[in-house]
């Protein structure tokens, strides 16, 4: 969510802004990002030094406009609600200010950082050798297997785990020891759009196995260090263990789906 | 070594699905000519699919003919051949097996060795070539495959696939519901349908990051299609063009859905559909319209190679032949289950 996921660089307001946005006493806004779901924008709520991102899903115009208005309304809804429930139960997550679901938008506080996916191909660069010894990294890993087993252990389907859905935010300003390269601080996990409640062990290993495919495409000199991740998941809530063997299961169906018919 | 060969030709077997395939093609360092691109399709009966036995069958029966068929359009002779290659996977065992006999038989007969291609790698390399998309994020969908892939560190890395039946095959399902015709394909006849939809029908949509999943959707299509076949189109209240409509609608919206995702995901702008369901004109158009919208590009491509075919075969294994890779007779044993990631893309950089 910060100004160095520049991946889009796309030139300010390309789009028509979101009618919120374009209220006279907004602060002028910044398209900090084109996601898949929608746009984000970093502009201020209530007092103009409290920083907030905007989520807006514009209409899809590809999209039947009955299915579209379904999607969005849901996600947005539904995104609002989980995020409540994840702060309320101690899972650090954005928290929500403000929304307005037939508008397509909903407005969240600012999370500094980068997204985890930086933090780590940074910390790679050209690298091929010594990654499995990379103790500060094993440590990021073990981070996010903690932070994603907080959430399953709250009844939380993230759905879209990804290293991009992941924040790094850095311990407060000034402390900050590693440069670009820093590891270190606290795992803020985003983008909760397509997440969902669930204590299945299906449900939770499934979600793992996104996050897994998802890491090794993105990262697949990293995958070395990736159990990391599972085994601080283990550790983190009782049920994780049964999760994990699930895990095993989804993995081979996964490699044996749909290559008939 | 540099080599001074400047010319390489191969000869592509293609049986995975119910469509035979041979094609041949030439390539220079830097370019590629198809010689011939001939297929021969097993049709089933509206409201059958194609069992692996009879698919096998017809493979058999046609083969040979085929063969001789390519080799006399393409105006060559078997000694101007360079390598085999045939489809060592993924796909249906039999049909496979019956492609792969072919294939061995003209390798031992003319005395070259052979390539094993895997069938998604087929289509991709053929898309690439054909589109001149460079890097592209690239959406597979077929009757038996559906995936999201983006090529990175000499691997084409899949981002999202379907966790149950393919796309192409839910939709062959329901056409079977409806007994519609599966000449030339279910999936093109649904698409004739469609146009004349008005109606969209809830159907469960299904997306769980860059997946997703069609055997709910299936099931409940199947359903609204029973309650027709019952009732009839005024008792229902819709028509089966509603119906093909709403499917198809939904279904695409799941696969632009994805596709968006691992664009977003990998910072790409270009979109190359691939597979039999890519040519649906509705999908391209869909994925055409997300695509512009993130300033980027689609490209697809006609039925002569989206569609099953030898020449994307004989392309890709000629890619691989010419960084040295060959498949010895022992071990040309065809595989149902072979990954688009299992391949080492050797000839990219």
């Amino acid at each position: 969510m910060a100004a160095t996921v520049s991946d889009a660089a796309a030139p300010a307001h390309q789009f028509p802004l979101p009618k919120i946005l374009t209220n006279p006493a907004s602060t002028p806004p910044t398209l900090i990002t084109q996601g898949a779901e929608g746009r984000l924008y970093k502009t201020t709520y209530l007092r103009p030094d409290t920083a907030c991102a905007l989520k807006y899903r514009p209409p899809k115009p590809w999209r039947h406009p009955a299915l579209d208005q379904r999607l969005t309304r849901h996600r947005i809804l539904s995104e609002a609600r989980i995020l409540a429930k994840c702060r309320r139960d101690g899972l650090r997550v954005p928290s929500v200010y403000a929304l307005d679901e037939s508008a397509g938008w909903l407005m969240l506080e600012w999370i500094e950082g980068t997204p985890v996916r930086v933090n780590i191909n940074n910390r790679l660069g050209n690298r091929t050798e010594g990654i499995e010894d990379d103790e500060q990294l094993k440590d990021l890993m073990r981070k996010i297997g903690t932070a994603v087993g907080k959430m399953h252990s709250i009844g939380i389907i993230h759905g879209d785990l990804t290293t991009s859905n992941m924040m790094l935010k850095p311990p407060s300003a000034g402390s900050q020891s590693d440069g670009a390269a820093g590891l270190e601080g606290e795992i803020v996990i985003i983008d909760l759009g397509l997440a969902g409640g669930g204590v299945h062990d299906e449900d939770r290993a499934v979600d793992l196995y996104v996050l897994e495919r998802a890491f090794g495409s993105t990262h697949p000199r990293a995958e070395c260090i990736f159990d990391e991740v599972l085994e601080a998941y283990k550790k983190s809530f009782k049920q994780a263990g049964v999760a994990l063997k699930k895990l095993e299961e989804v993995r081979m169906r996964g490699r044996k789906r749909s290559m008939l018919g | 070594m540099p080599s001074k060969k400047s010319s390489w030709i191969a000869l592509g077997c293609e049986g995975s699905a119910n469509k035979l395939g041979i094609g041949l093609i030439r390539h220079t360092p830097t370019s590629a000519t198809i010689l011939s691109n001939l297929r021969h399709t097993f049709i089933s009966p509206p409201g059958t699919g194609f069992l692996p036995k009879d698919t096998a069958l017809h493979h058999r029966t046609e083969f040979v003919a085929l063969a001789r068929r390519a080799i006399a359009e393409a105006g060559i002779s078997p000694a101007d051949v360079d390598c085999i290659c045939f489809t060592q996977g993924p796909g249906m065992g039999a049909p496979l097996t019956s492609v792969a006999i072919g294939a061995r038989t003209l390798a031992l007969l003319w005395d070259r060795p052979l390539v094993g291609v895997n069938h998604c790698v087929g289509h991709i390399e053929m898309g690439r070539e054909v589109t001149g998309a460079d890097n592209p994020v690239v959406l597979y969908v077929s009757g038996g495959n559906s995936q999201v892939i983006a090529y990175a560190e000499k691997r084409y890395r899949i981002f999202g696939e379907t966790l149950d039946i393919a796309v192409g095959n839910c939709l062959d399902r329901f056409a079977r519901v409806l007994n519609i015709s599966n000449d030339p394909a279910p999936g093109y006849n649904i698409e004739q349908l469609a146009k004349k939809g008005k109606q969209l029908l809830e159907l469960p949509y299904i997306v769980k990051g860059m997946d997703c999943s069609f055997s709910g959707i299936l099931t409940s299509a199947e359903a609204l299609a029973a309650q027709l076949l019952e009732r009839g189109p005024d008792g229902a209240g819709f028509t089966v063009e509603d119906l093909c409509f709403s499917l198809q609608e939904t279904i695409f919206a799941m696969l632009v859905e994805i596709t968006e995702r691992a664009m977003a995901h990998v910072g790409s702008s270009q979109v190359l559909i691939v597979g039999g369901v890519g040519c649906n004109e509705r999908l391209q158009d869909m994925i055409a319209s997300m695509a512009q919208e993130r300033g980027g590009s689609v490209f697809a491509m006609d039925e002569r190679f989206c569609i099953d075919n030898g020449i994307m075969i004989a392309h890709a294994g000629l890619l691989a032949y010419r960084t040295g890779f060959r498949t010895p007779l022992d071990e040309s044993v065809c595989t149902q289950r072979f990954r688009t990631d299992d391949v080492y893309v050797e000839w990219r950089d």
